[in-house]
């Protein structure tokens, strides 16, 4: 079973044109998530939306999430804590942007990779 | 009705969560604009959601021991509030309602206080000095230590929000303006200061302190 994506944006349009890219570079092979918009549906992000998307994507390999900006790395945390062991460890947040981090990492999934080899390839866009 | 050595009762809490509600309703649209100044204007907007949200649970919450409606109220912010304000002071009210014991005294509070700002400094991988809301929670807790009354930790507060005006950010959404930071309020610092003035309030008009 591959490491599924979970794509996190402010802006719904942006996470889902990020699943879309995501979508045509691995197909079905990835267990692939996205959301977008805060519980009001303004921009911004929802711990409720991230847990739902951590679910729709879950793989036993683990799960990496792409986010886009501060609030999203906040709330996705607080999604992991929620969630609680023992699937919070196999939850990881790439430090990556999330374009280019979310192609990367879900091509690395497709492969087979393990959690941490494909969140290490997704970091390696990032600058150290 | 649960009493608590403080005489922090349900009546007390449902009378300080309303007044929050309505100080940050009364506000929203101050806060929205220091956000917009220095960041991406929606912070007055998203707290108004989350105290309305807790407003809406007022019964259920006051049903329930003050720590435990804390720790309810904190997870209610952090699942409406839709910023990073969210997971924040959301943080600080489910710590404070983890730590506290049932029945607590003020030196137990100013314990439980100290790790609930410890534990928003951590869940924003934060530190005093970078223009948030940490610069006024800070100054909050000196001023406790200090056995300041509430008035005076209110007015401390609203002092160290002033101060957070010609600091530098360099954390959070206001980080990305650099030196263009400098000139406006942290907007987060500015929704602590004004609660802890609601605090404040509450606690005198119920206690007479
Ligand atoms: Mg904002």
């Amino acid at each position: 079973m591959n490491v599924g994506i979970v794509i996190v944006s402010h802006s719904p349009l942006v996470a889902e044109g990020v699943a879309d890219m995501v979508r045509q570079m691995v197909g079905d092979e990835v267990g692939l998530a996205w959301c977008g918009g805060d519980p009001a549906g303004g921009l911004g992000t929802s711990v409720e939306a991230i847990t739902a998307a951590i679910d729709k994507a879950w793989s036993d390999a683990g799960v990496a999430v792409l986010v886009d900006l501060g609030g999203a790395e906040t709330n996705t945390e607080m999604a992991i804590e929620f969630i609680g062991e023992p699937r919070a460890s196999l939850i990881a947040i790439c430090n990556a942007p999330i374009v280019e981090g979310a192609i990367m990492a879900a091509t690395e999934a497709s492969g087979g990779a393990p959690l941490a080899t494909v969140v290490a390839t997704a970091e390696e866009l990032s600058p150290l | 009705m649960s009493e608590s050595k403080t005489g922090m009762t349900s009546d007390d809490f449902r009378s300080l969560v309303v007044a929050m509600a309505a100080a940050i309703e009364a506000n929203a649209d101050r806060l929205t604009e220091l956000d917009s100044a220095i960041g991406d204007g929606d912070h007055g907007a998203n707290m108004k959601r989350g105290f309305q949200a807790v407003l809406g649970e007022l019964d259920q919450l006051a049903t329930k021991p003050v720590p435990e409606a804390l720790k309810a109220a904190g997870m209610k912010l952090v699942m409406t509030v839709g910023g990073a304000s969210g997971p924040l002071v959301g943080t600080l009210l489910m710590t404070l309602g983890k730590e506290l014991p049932a029945d607590f005294d003020r030196q137990a509070f100013v314990m439980a206080y100290e790790k609930a700002v410890d534990a928003v400094a951590a869940r924003g991988k934060s530190h005093a000095g970078q223009k948030t809301m940490l610069d006024v929670l800070y100054p909050i807790l000196d001023a406790m230590r200090e056995g300041a009354d509430p008035d005076e930790v209110a007015a401390r507060a609203r002092a160290a929000a002033d101060a957070t005006v010609p600091m530098l950010a360099t954390r959070g959404r206001a980080s990305f303006l650099g030196e263009r930071s400098i000139g406006h309020m942290d907007p987060g610092a500015a929704s602590v200061a004004l609660l802890a003035g609601v605090v404040a309030r509450t606690l005198q008009t119920h206690q007479g302190a």
